[in-house]
């Protein structure tokens, strides 16, 4: 065993080859897919990114213009990421912080307008039904 | 002689893997060993039936966390197939660096653990500290350590700069010299030799009757390697594969040993010959049909069937692990030996029991 004597002083003497992990950390490089982040002002939740997420750890509702998103579940694939048509939605390069308890990520943004203004005109309800009516059905 | 049934597993310090081993020992001589399995199911292959085809790509990815780049090349070369999609040259060779780099990372792993399961926890530290060089490569350039989800229907979804290439090069060069280093330990030792030489052997016959795979067949004398079905880039690519006579766990180990070496040597054949263009093409519509794919995993042959049904879910998709084919010829290694040696062969196969029940 007398080859590996250079290695075992290299090892008694060299420096760690580990690190003292909450003390210090290495940083990410630059392509890693950390945590989800949106940037909810941007974001138009038109459900693209709950729809593609093969975890389903994804819940967007547009009525009142929530975003959650459940860290424990995400495979940290980046799907969403590609999928946003708005690229409001990032992955941190940073690595996910311990937590003691189940927690989401919860944001609220402003829910989008509905595209037709109701009116208080009676009539104009009863007018757009009859327009649907004549149309032909779409699949 | 009085006979003894000893339970060995699920989980045990030696086994890195839940598989639930009944040994009948005689005098500490195992006579007959009976597998139980069915501990770690989770029913991955069900999926198909509420996820579509391009979600399966991150479900057959974990299949096995240290596989999982090679899981899901296959998953997207069966799809491809059966919609008749021709990937671009360059996503082809950036699949076969990303396995490559993938099969490296697993035989340090093994490496690191057979020389833990025979007591020699110093080498075992020098394999993984050796390995977080290349996880490291995977973390720059895929945007993950272990499971990478590179792969697309239709390529890949990351690519690599001239600059990336140049320093996965540097970095390989460093890997090849420390673990050469490993060498004469790993392969020379006489301590290391007293303790795998002879020790579960399993001859040609047996190996090619009993349907081993992978290293395990390799180590036995016979050459078959799924790499030589010329998928992916491998056909403009040089490598023969490894071949060791012994059948023992020594030649196991040292298969495994210089297949790293020729892992090696394949990524930077790939990077050298790394065509220009496109990475992914698009696609459009749904699988149909029926297809089946064979690769070459760390362990051995890995195959699936897919079904397609002309809609967004699949039919049907069967995974076969190379463990499952390795654990009738260890059934057969494990009479005669020593209930010491138990570890040392339950290893030399590199079971993935959650491979093997998905």
């Amino acid at each position: 065993m007398a080859f590996m004597t250079t290695n075992v002083l290299k090892n008694l003497v060299g420096r760690y080859s580990t690190r003292l992990y909450p003390i210090t950390t290495r940083a990410a490089f630059d392509a890693y897919r950390g945590e989800l982040y949106n940037e909810i002002e941007k974001c138009i939740f038109c459900q693209n990114c709950a729809r593609k997420c093969p975890s389903q750890c994804i819940s967007v509702d547009k009525e009142i213009g929530t975003w959650v998103c459940d860290p424990f579940a995400c495979v940290y694939c980046g799907l969403c990421v590609e999928a946003c048509p708005v690229n409001c939605l990032h992955m941190k390069s940073a690595w996910r912080h311990v937590a003691t308890g189940r927690e989401m990520i919860e944001m609220q943004g402003t829910p989008p307008k509905p595209k037709k203004k109701k009116t208080e005109d009676a009539a104009a309800p009863a007018e757009d039904a009859e327009a649907k009516a004549k149309k032909p059905a779409k699949k | 002689m009085p006979r003894t049934i000893i339970p060995f597993g699920p989980q045990h310090p030696v086994l890195p893997e839940p598989i639930h081993l009944k040994l009948v020992v005689e005098d500490e001589i195992v006579t007959e060993a009976l597998p139980q399995l069915g501990y770690v199911h989770r029913g991955l292959e069900k999926l198909t039936e509420i996820r579509d085809y391009n979600q399966m790509i991150q479900i057959v990815e974990r299949v096995c966390g240290i596989c999982s780049k090679i899981h899901a090349m296959c998953y997207c070369q069966g799809i491809e197939q059966m919609m008749g999609i021709e990937i671009p040259e360059r996503a082809k060779y950036l699949r076969v660096i990303w396995s490559e780099l993938h099969r490296i990372h697993s035989h340090l792993l093994w490496l690191g653990l057979f020389a833990d399961a025979f007591g020699f926890e110093s080498v075992f530290m020098q394999f993984w500290r050796i390995r977080e060089k290349i996880m490291d490569i995977n973390e720059a350039t895929a945007g993950n350590r272990v499971i990478v989800s590179v792969n697309v229907v239709g390529g890949t979804r990351a690519d690599l700069t001239p600059e990336q290439c140049s320093w996965i090069l540097t970095e390989l060069d460093k890997v090849e010299a420390e673990f050469k280093k490993l060498q004469k330990v790993m392969l020379d030792d006489y301590t290391v030799k007293k303790r795998t030489v002879g020790i579960g052997v399993l001859t040609r016959e047996q190996a090619y009757s009993l349907g081993a795979a992978g290293p395990t067949l390799r180590g036995s004398g016979v050459a078959q390697d799924m790499r030589q079905l010329k998928y992916a880039a491998f056909d403009s690519l040089d490598f023969e594969p490894v071949v060791e006579t012994g059948g023992d766990c020594y030649s196991r180990s040292k298969v495994r040993f210089l297949e790293t070496l020729q892992s090696i040597d394949l990524v930077r054949q790939a990077i050298a010959r790394l065509p220009m263009g496109e990475t992914a093409v698009k696609v459009k519509g749904n699988p149909e049909g029926e297809v089946d794919m064979r690769v070459e995993q760390p362990r051995g042959e890995l195959f699936y069937y897919l079904k397609g049904n002309g809609t967004k879910f699949m039919e049907r998709v069967r995974i076969r692990t190379p463990t499952f084919a390795n654990i009738p010829p260890l059934l057969a290694m494990l009479p005669g030996i020593e209930l010491a040696d138990v570890p040392v062969v339950v290893l030399s196969i590199d079971p993935c029991i959650s491979c093997t029940e998905r």
